[in-house]
């Protein structure tokens, strides 16, 4: 089980992997589309390499909710 | 000869194939007679051993796109579109960045095949990992308008994005559309050109069976050999050639640079025969008269042909018969498939470029392996060294698969 923090680094990890953002950029109050200028073809990259690297299930419907690097967070620290 | 009432001009060019990463080296690597031809039977092509594949030769990119373009546009992008950016960059900076309304710059990059790798990789990935595994990226990237229209996101053209496929003469034919457009009056700008990138198993084994392509492994550098009697086949190959064209009262308002003209365009089809072509040559023909046509050019003004001439037996001396019944004997020939191999859906708008630098620079490149021309070609194809030459209009041949034919007439500066 990791931690916020260490999932809010493996999360920055994946974004910088999939989008080019420094990971220094991937905090918990950006928002993915308004902020990080992440499209939805991308978010959908990173939820596939989230629920890989942590073991949580994102369904659409939940990443659709999932507006801000700490809801991520949040979202996969009660899933795992 | 007599000025169309809409010029169009080049102003920009750029390319990246077997034989280097921009214009300048491939250009340079042409006249200096190197090839791009090589063994593919090494750790990047481990289907050639895999599938014991007869061909184990091709003429790979000198440079790979993904050393150029950042990582992560790179990763969005199959291959046939990375490199459809890199020569279309190369060609925007070499144009000075025009600045036009956007509604008035147009995109035409044509492909014969499109994003084959991204294909196969994905069916690979859904086949070992399931729906998820897929990437959300998957159409964009195989998807055979994507070059274009990467490039017409890349520099905000609104004036329409399009994307002829016509097999191996796409990327000549995107320069006609691209010549119609502005002559329209639609718009004042198109980048246009061709892109293709697809040295994959498939492709290779789809070319083998229809006995297209040269066996000749064990010397791959005299493999691609137009109108010489010892031809075999074509050897494949992957790059990208962009023009940059204009109207040339727009171009002459912003003091671009031209370096010649692109005077007419001619696109003519067969339908005769899926893929061997019209035995006498005469949608050919009709091709390269369209082309003059278009341009106010008699048959007497044109000094040079780059030919198609892709080193199969029957396409090299039915072309040579079109030239003639076109042009009359007396154009000087010559094949840069010889140094390049065949650039499928790239090559028209690569071999375009070197027809306009042949204007240009007053040289024709030499065709490669040509040690005794097939008698039933009567004419003069350079060979040995390239040639000094004073040309006032060239004519570039493309032909494809579905009997699609499409000739480009330049003029100078």
């Amino acid at each position: 089980m990791a931690d916020n923090a260490e999932i809010l680094t493996g999360l920055a990890e994946i974004v910088e992997e999939v989008a080019g953002i420094d990971t220094a950029e991937v905090t918990p109050e950006k928002s993915f589309v308004d902020d990080l200028d992440i499209d939805s073809l991308s978010m959908v990259e990173i939820a596939v390499q989230a629920e890989d690297k942590f073991g949580v299930k994102i369904p659409d419907d939940q990443l659709a909710e999932l507006k801000t690097v700490g809801d991520a967070v949040s979202y996969i620290s009660s899933h795992q | 000869m007599s000025r169309q009432s809409t010029d169009v001009v080049v102003t920009g060019l750029g390319a990246t194939t077997p034989l280097g990463g921009n214009v300048a080296q491939t250009w340079e690597a042409l006249l200096a007679g190197r090839t791009g031809v090589r063994r593919i039977d090494d750790a990047d092509h481990e289907w050639v051993e895999r599938h014991q594949l007869p061909v184990k030769i091709a003429a790979p990119l000198a440079v790979s796109p993904t050393e150029v373009l950042p990582r992560v546009k790179a990763r969005r992008m199959d291959r046939c579109e990375q490199v459809a950016m890199v020569a279309a960059q190369e060609a925007w900076e070499h144009a000075g960045k025009p600045e036009v309304d956007p509604e008035r710059l147009a995109v035409v990059i044509g492909t014969g095949i499109g994003g084959a790798v991204t294909l196969l990789d994905q069916d690979d990935l859904l086949e070992s990992g399931g729906l998820r595994k897929v990437s959300p990226l998957t159409v964009p990237m195989l998807m055979p308008n994507g070059p274009a229209a990467w490039v017409g996101i890349e520099f905000g053209a609104t004036g329409g994005v399009h994307a002829p496929v016509s097999a191996c003469a796409s990327g000549a034919e995107a320069l006609a559309w691209a010549l119609r457009l502005i002559r329209s009056g639609e718009v004042d700008v198109v980048i246009a050109g061709g892109a293709e990138a697809c040295i994959t198993g498939i492709t290779v084994a789809g070319f083998v069976q229809a006995r297209t392509l040269s066996q000749r492994n064990d010397e791959p550098e005299r493999a691609s050999r137009p109108f010489d009697v010892d031809r075999d086949g074509f050897v494949l190959g992957e790059g990208s050639g962009i023009m940059v064209l204009e109207r040339a009262e727009f171009a002459a308002a912003r003091g671009a640079t031209v370096h010649g003209r692109l005077a007419g365009a001619g696109i003519t089809s067969d339908a005769h025969h899926i893929t061997g072509p019209e035995p006498e040559g005469t949608g050919q023909s009709r091709a390269i008269r369209k082309a003059l046509e278009t341009a106010g050019l008699q048959p007497s003004d044109v000094g040079h042909v780059n030919c198609h001439a892709t080193s199969t037996v029957a396409g090299d001396v039915g072309e040579s018969r079109a030239v003639v019944k076109a042009l009359g004997t007396h154009p000087v020939l010559t094949a840069p498939k010889s140094a390049l191999g065949h650039m499928v859906g790239a090559a028209g708008a690569v071999e375009s470029i070197i027809t306009l630098l042949s204007i240009k620079e007053g040289v024709i490149p030499a065709t490669l392996n040509l040690d005794r021309i097939d008698p039933g070609v009567e004419l003069d194809v350079v060979s040995g060294e390239p040639r000094k030459v004073d040309l006032e209009a060239a004519v570039c041949d493309s032909f494809g698969f579905g009997g699609h034919n499409a000739a480009v007439a330049f003029t100078r500066a």
